[in-house]
């Protein structure tokens, strides 16, 4: 079986503080620690165990700076066999079609039996690249997958839909599956594990590898611009609590039971 | 006048704010699109949209994104309305990213707000876990907008009684399904149930190990209240299914909700109704809990909890 699975370096944001940067178009980095983006390091699971289970090879590929190599070693270390970074100066500020637009280039002419990207990612929040590609191949597309099992030509695959349901899906293959978060425990990849991926050849698509003609790809494809990043207004919302821990616990009490929790 | 299409993906709040939506950007003529709509249904939408294109339901009677494109896409072709709104749900991204693909127009996604700024479409959208704001900026497109909504985000102007034509439509006839669904799952009953719970603690990632869950387990029996949680605990199967609250777990309606370690997702926040009073404790000054909570607490949580549980036990008694 023929798998593909695209995967994003982005910067874990949760626990520092955020501050946009002169441009007013990006954050200012340097405190930021990078890794695989959280619904992608499960799309690589899921795709090296399906690749254990029914044989094959499972190629990843990112569309990113020369730093974002990082997560393909990554990947390769959890057990992909191959990786494709797609890299050119041309990419830079590209927009979700845009990075659609590059994959599909990318995976065109290709036997691909399955395609698995992340449901979103976290920096981006978009939901929209894995989407756009199978609209842009024009593959059959299952979103949100929490349970993955390949039979023959087709896959079966539990997604989430609404009001906390789940829905099971039998889909024709070829097909693009997008993974949700819980769907399979993604194995740990230790320091020693990417020393020895460290050697492997990853080759590097720009624009002409891709077929991509380089004038026509900015005008074509980055139909969405950045304006502006802000930070949401400070101060609507809660009532912030000072003083000591044993103060604001004091305070609390006296809330809690103002307002029927105790 | 400018045409807009909106998908209806449900018959109550998704439709309303498709048509506030709609509405905010001015002048336009509206139309909505169905698959499958019981006649009263059609009759509410009719109300909210100058018209109503209904299409048969699915083979299985439930939202199935593959079908539905088949059947608005020759619409949006040869109609070529100025933009396409959808709700940014499970159901949405499931559709809006394909349709987009389908139909050529540039996707914005998860919007909080939307401007028309000729040539273009403008949007408000969150990033980095809802941390940041970006406005973003769709160029002239010949081919037209599609937009997805944060659900709850358009509630702010109510739409006009209007009284929209009803046209029927059919599938297309060449339809051929790639996918099929072969059963729908409803979530298992947990041992509790989180959703009559009138006091929740949640406790999100914040907690990092499964050991630690004991400080906040014990807070919550001391508050005499339930423990639900946010989705990466129950991934990493510290705590069941049946204790998430969310937009793809439970919808609780509490009086009290004490959030501990959690960021505040949309996502997450999507499953807490009924306005309770909610108190969050997180050591991130900028999490974006603190715009939803009524009281927040900055600091860490690991001093924070056992101290609080102490001020209950001691008051109670
Ligand atoms: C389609 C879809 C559906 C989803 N459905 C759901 C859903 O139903 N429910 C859900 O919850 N999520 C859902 N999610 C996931 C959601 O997007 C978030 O990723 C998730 O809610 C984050 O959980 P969290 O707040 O526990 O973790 P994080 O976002 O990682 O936040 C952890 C917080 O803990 C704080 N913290 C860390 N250490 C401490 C400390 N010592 N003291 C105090 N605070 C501390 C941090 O500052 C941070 O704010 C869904 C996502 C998608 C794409
Ligand atoms: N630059 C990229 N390179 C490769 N895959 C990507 C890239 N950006 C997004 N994706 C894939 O698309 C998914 C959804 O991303 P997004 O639409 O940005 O939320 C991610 O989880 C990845 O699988």
């Amino acid at each position: 079986m023929e798998i593909y699975v695209c995967i994003k370096r982005v910067a874990d944001t949760s626990e520092v503080e955020i501050e946009v940067d002169r441009s007013g178009l990006a954050l200012e980095e340097a405190d930021f620690s990078w890794d695989i983006n959280e619904w992608d390091n499960f799309a690589v699971e899921a795709a090296v165990q399906l690749k254990e289970q029914h044989g094959g090879t499972v190629t990843a590929i990112t569309v990113g700076g020369e730093d974002d190599e990082e997560v393909l070693r990554r990947a390769l270390a959890m057990g992909c066999d191959q990786a494709l970074h797609c890299y050119d100066p041309a990419f830079e500020k590209a927009d979700a079609w845009a990075i659609a637009t590059i994959l599909a280039a990318a995976l065109k002419g290709r036997a691909i039996d399955l395609l698995l990207f992340g449901a979103v990612s976290a920096d981006e929040g978009r939901g929209q690249v894995g989407g756009l590609v199978a609209g842009l191949l024009d593959l059959p597309l299952v979103s949100l997958a929490t349970a993955l099992t390949v039979d023959g030509a087709k896959a079966i695959v539990q997604h989430e839909v609404e009001n906390g349901l789940e829905r099971v899906r039998e889909v024709d293959l070829p097909a693009v599956i997008t993974v949700q978060t819980g769907i399979n425990e993604p194995r740990y990849v230790s320091v020693r594990g990417i020393r020895k991926v460290a050697a492997m050849d990853i080759p590097v698509h720009g624009v002409a590898e891709l077929g991509l003609a380089a004038e026509n790809y900015a005008s074509q494809t980055n139909r969405i611009t950045l304006e502006e990043l802000f930070l949401p207004p400070q101060g609507v919302g809660a009532q912030i609590l000072e003083g000591s821990n044993e103060e604001m616990m004091n305070q609390l009490i006296q809330l809690l039971q103002e307002n029927g929790g105790l | 006048m400018r045409e807009i299409f909106v998908i209806i993906e449900d018959f109550g709040d998704g439709a309303w704010e498709l048509a506030a939506a709609a509405r905010s950007l001015g002048e336009a003529r509206t139309t909505a699109l169905v698959c499958g709509a019981a006649e009263e249904n059609q009759q509410a939408l009719a109300k909210l949209f100058d018209r109503v294109v209904v299409f048969p339901a699915s083979a299985d009677g439930n939202w199935d994104a593959e079908y539905i494109a088949a059947c608005v896409l020759p619409r949006l072709l040869s109609e070529q309305p100025y933009l396409v709104l959808l709700l940014h749900s499970n159901n949405g991204l499931d559709l809006a990213p394909l349709l987009a693909a389908k139909s050529n127009r540039p996707m914005l996604a998860d919007c909080l707000s939307l401007e028309v700024r000729e040539p273009g479409l403008a949007a408000v959208r969150t990033t980095f876990g809802g941390k940041v704001r970006a406005r973003i900026f769709a160029k002239e497109s010949s081919a037209g907008y599609l937009a997805t909504l944060r659900p709850g985000a358009f509630t702010t102007s109510a739409p006009v009684e209007g009284a929209g034509i009803l046209e029927g439509a059919t599938a297309p006839a060449d339809y051929q399904p790639r996918r099929r669904c072969l059963q729908t799952l409803t979530p298992d009953a947990g041992a509790v149930d989180i959703t009559q719970a009138a006091i929740l603690v949640a406790v999100g990632r914040g907690i990092e190990e499964q050991e630690n869950l004991e400080i906040v387990q014990s807070l919550a029996e001391a508050l005499g209240g339930e423990l639900a949680c946010t989705r990466p605990v129950v991934d990493k199967k510290w705590l069941e299914k049946s204790r998430q609250v969310g937009t793809s777990g439970l919808t609780v309606k509490p009086k009290i909700y004490l959030a501990v370690g959690v960021s505040g997702s949309f996502q997450h926040l999507g499953g807490v109704k009924g306005k309770p009073y909610m108190i969050a404790i997180n050591q991130d000054p900028a999490a974006p809990i603190f715009a939803t909570a009524d009281v927040g607490i900055i600091g860490d949580l690991f001093e924070l909890v056992p101290l609080l549980e102490e001020k209950i036990r001691a008051h109670k008694s």
